[in-house]
């Protein structure tokens, strides 16, 4: 996209866009201080130490105009469109973010990062923490964006809508945690939640309908914001000769594609995703805790919160950025200001369970029929050596499911009857069946568990 | 002016459209959600919580608009674009170089993107309120067809402009169907489909087959995607949409604390 211009007419262009994104970054934060100031929610956070015999109380309308003040002038800075002045992460840091960063810390990293965020989330929903964060990711994608790699990446027209889904998802996972913690704090002091004081009924003529006319308006507008700022994508004519490298399917389905990584396309492509709508549809007749029905908690749901927020933040979207924006040509990870060459080699020595078990462990080469054996002696030779895996695989999906019933799940299937556990606690290993295929991979180096590439059969 | 708009709204053609007065008062008010057409989607009274934006983040009616400028952008785009092989490419660069024709493709395409997008922020807001338990617990599993048809037509028109981008991206994701349990040319067990000791399974009659209409990608595919995108998908999703409508309101309204 960047291709064949200088890095001088590169900065110029990332200029154009940059100005107006710290301008509406300034604009944010000043109407944010007006409205605290105007509705009396100031705050004094702590006082400064005497400057002139005065001691000034910094205030979050205080802060918050700096903040504005501040993005003004790298409004200011980035507008020059000279490399020099442009402000951007230092050359090291990117080298250090680039270098430390893999799909096993990229992974770990964000269960992390997610973790913290559920353990702390009374204190990350605070208005001035999130508020904070916020400005926080906006600045580091403004002072990203002056690195041609990263722009060639954020910036390609379809993968635009993904950092928009990150800000979306994270400004949305604030509100409903937020009321959330908050209504988690009322119910235990035996208040009824906040969406029960505002039982009272209104007429949908003006009430509704006027904010479904601001919002199409709204959405118009945008929309056509959009369109005019950012051409749809259209590359060379379709050839069936020229493979791009790498190829990749549209943004929402790379999560899927990220999979394959670790299972064979039938597993990946087809029973992993038909297993997530049937999940998914499965939800309301497995789900049997009453509580938490029209208004949002976490405490009183902890579990089906716990199981879904890990299956879409953690499998589904992460997965999709991964796939997206750090998977670079042959699909082999790129530091997000890693230049994406195509000569990148990265070993690959996986192994396989069978050929662990038979040579590693029993010093023995694998099992092999006889040439010119029948069908069954085949199938029979194939089914000996492949047997530690299909022990294990069948042991995961027969054995786990009844001796979670008597233990962890016994109050589950108490409740739920044997049909209806039966079905969640499948559902459930196989969802965990990809973070236990990644970690296999990331700590064996092992390829598949059970290899029958005879019969296209790798699990 | 007063005069003017006196005189229109008292006019025969005013009245015989629009049924009732202006709902200035409160009688009017209810009158009207009950005699329009477009607005009879509506409860005529509603609980305040369930207007409010930070309840529902309005993502269902934001997704159902994104769904009608599709519809809108796409019924004009079909007047530009030729389904073949020999055109469909060139038709996309005339909507690009073609200055009267403007920003209707990016429109469609930028509202298709934000499609996905909204629909799964809903999906995640019905989740988080609780909203799919009873009596609701039928009209998740709707929701999530509609969220199925909704990837499913962003995929089928991310083949239509026909360069490298698209059949490329189609070609990854439709491969997946190649490994079909025994489906697949390249599937487990599809070697047990067997009949009097022809395989079943090829190439040319596999799940991947069936999608692409073909081997590969080609035209019989462009075909395919086409009325799949344009007049199959929107139909089911226009159908799904109508009985979620209407399963809202028969559920008891936009779910709230008992
Ligand atoms: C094309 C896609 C969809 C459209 C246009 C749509 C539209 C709507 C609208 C307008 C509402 C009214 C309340 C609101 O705006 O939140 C609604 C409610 C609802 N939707 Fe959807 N929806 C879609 C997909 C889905 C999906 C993917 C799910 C879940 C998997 C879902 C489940 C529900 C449920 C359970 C309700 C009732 C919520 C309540 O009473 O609070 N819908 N939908």
């Amino acid at each position: 996209m960047t291709h064949g211009i200088t890095d001088a007419q590169f900065f110029v262009m990332v200029s154009s866009f940059l100005g107006p994104f710290y301008l509406m970054l300034a604009l944010t934060n000043g109407v944010a201080a007006l409205y605290l100031w105007q509705t009396g929610q100031s705050k004094t956070w702590f006082r400064s130490p005497a400057i002139a015999g005065q001691r000034v109380a910094i205030t979050n309308v205080l802060a918050w105009l700096a903040l504005a003040i501040l993005f003004v002038l790298l409004a200011g800075f980035s507008s020059s469109g000279n490399g020099h002045w442009m402000p951007a992460l230092p050359e090291a840091w990117r080298e250090a973010i680039n270098q430390s960063t893999g799909p096993v810390v990229y992974s770990a990293g964000t269960t992390a990062l997610l973790v913290l965020l559920y353990l702390f989330r009374s204190f990350f929903v605070k208005p001035a923490v999130a508020w904070s964060i916020l400005n926080l990711m906006f600045l580091m994608l403004g002072l990203s964006m002056t690195d041609r790699d990263f722009y060639e990446i954020v910036a390609k027209p379809d993968n635009v809508p993904i950092v928009m889904l990150i800000f979306l998802l994270a400004f949305f996972t604030w509100l409903a945690t937020h009321r959330a913690v908050e209504n988690d704090r009322r119910m235990e002091r035996g208040e009824p939640p906040l969406e029960k004081l505002d039982n009272e009924k209104v007429l949908v003529w003006p009430d509704l309908v006027y904010i479904e006319l601001i919002c199409m308006i709204a959405l118009v507008a945008f929309l056509i914001f959009w369109a005019i700022a950012l051409p749809a994508p259209l590359e060379e004519p379709a050839s069936s000769v020229k493979t791009p490298n790498p190829s990749k399917a549209p943004w929402y389905f790379l999560g899927l594609q990220e999979m394959l990584v670790y299972f064979d396309p039938w597993m990946a492509g087809i029973v992993l995703p038909v297993l997530v709508v049937v999940g998914l549809m499965a939800i309301p007749y497995l789900d049997f805790n009453k509580a938490g029905n029209g208004y949002y908690t976490i405490k009183e749901r902890r579990f089906s919160y716990l199981v879904f927020q890990f299956g879409f933040l953690e499998m589904w979207i992460t997965l999709i950025v991964l796939g997206t924006l750090l998977r670079g040509p042959n699909w082999n990870f790129f530091g997000p200001y890693e230049h994406w060459d195509a000569h990148k080699v990265q070993a690959l020595s996986n192994i396989n369970l069978s050929d662990y078990f038979w040579e590693s462990w029993l010093g023995r080469s694998l099992p092999i029929a006889a040439a010119g054996s029948g069908m069954l002696e085949k199938i029979g030779t194939i089914l000996v050596r492949e047997l530690p895996g299909i022990v294990m695989v069948l042991g995961y999906f027969i054995m786990l499911p009844p001796l979670m019933a008597l233990t962890v799940f016994r109050k589950f299937y108490m409740r739920m009857g044997f049909i209806r556990y039966m079905v969640m606690a499948n559902l459930l290993l196989f969802m965990a069946s990809l973070p236990i295929k990644m970690i296999l991979r990331w700590v064996l180096n092992l390829k598949y568990l059970i290899a029958i590439p005879e019969y296209f059969l790798n699990f | 002016m007063a005069g003017l708009g006196e005189m229109i709204r008292e006019s025969q053609i005013w009245k015989s459209i629009f049924r009732h007065p202006m709902p200035v008062d409160r009688r009017n008010r209810i009158v009207v959600m009950l005699t329009n057409f477009f607005l009879h989607l509506h409860p005529v009274s509603i609980k305040k919580q369930g207007i409010a934006l930070s309840y529902t983040w309005c993502m269902g009616g934001v997704t159902f608009f994104l769904f009608l400028v599709e519809t809108v952008t796409g019924v004009l785009l079909m007047f530009y674009y030729r389904p073949t092989v020999e055109w469909a490419y060139t038709d996309i660069q005339m909507l690009r170089d073609v200055h009267s024709l403007g920003i209707l493709r990016e429109i469609h395409r930028w509202a298709a993107h934000a499609m996905v997008i909204t629909v799964w922020l809903h999906m995640y807001r019905v989740f988080l309120t609780g909203s799919y338990k009873p009596p609701r617990e039928f009209n998740w599993v709707v929701g999530v067809l509609l969220l199925l048809l909704t990837l499913l037509l962003s995929f089928t028109g991310y083949l239509l402009p026909w360069d490298q981008l698209a059949v490329w991206a189609i070609t990854v994701g439709s491969n997946m169907a190649r490994a079909h349990p025994f489906l697949g040319n390249e599937g487990p067990g599809q070697q047990l489909l067997t009949l009097g000791g022809v395989d079943m399974i090829t190439n040319a009659s596999d799940a991947r087959f069936a999608l692409l209409a073909a081997r590969d990608v080609g035209e019989e595919t462009l075909n395919r995607f086409y009325i799949l995108h344009c007049i199959a998908i929107p139909l089911g999703v226009a159908l799904l949409l109508a009985i979620h409508f209407w399963r809202v309101r028969k559920d008891g309204g936009i779910s709230g604390p008992l």
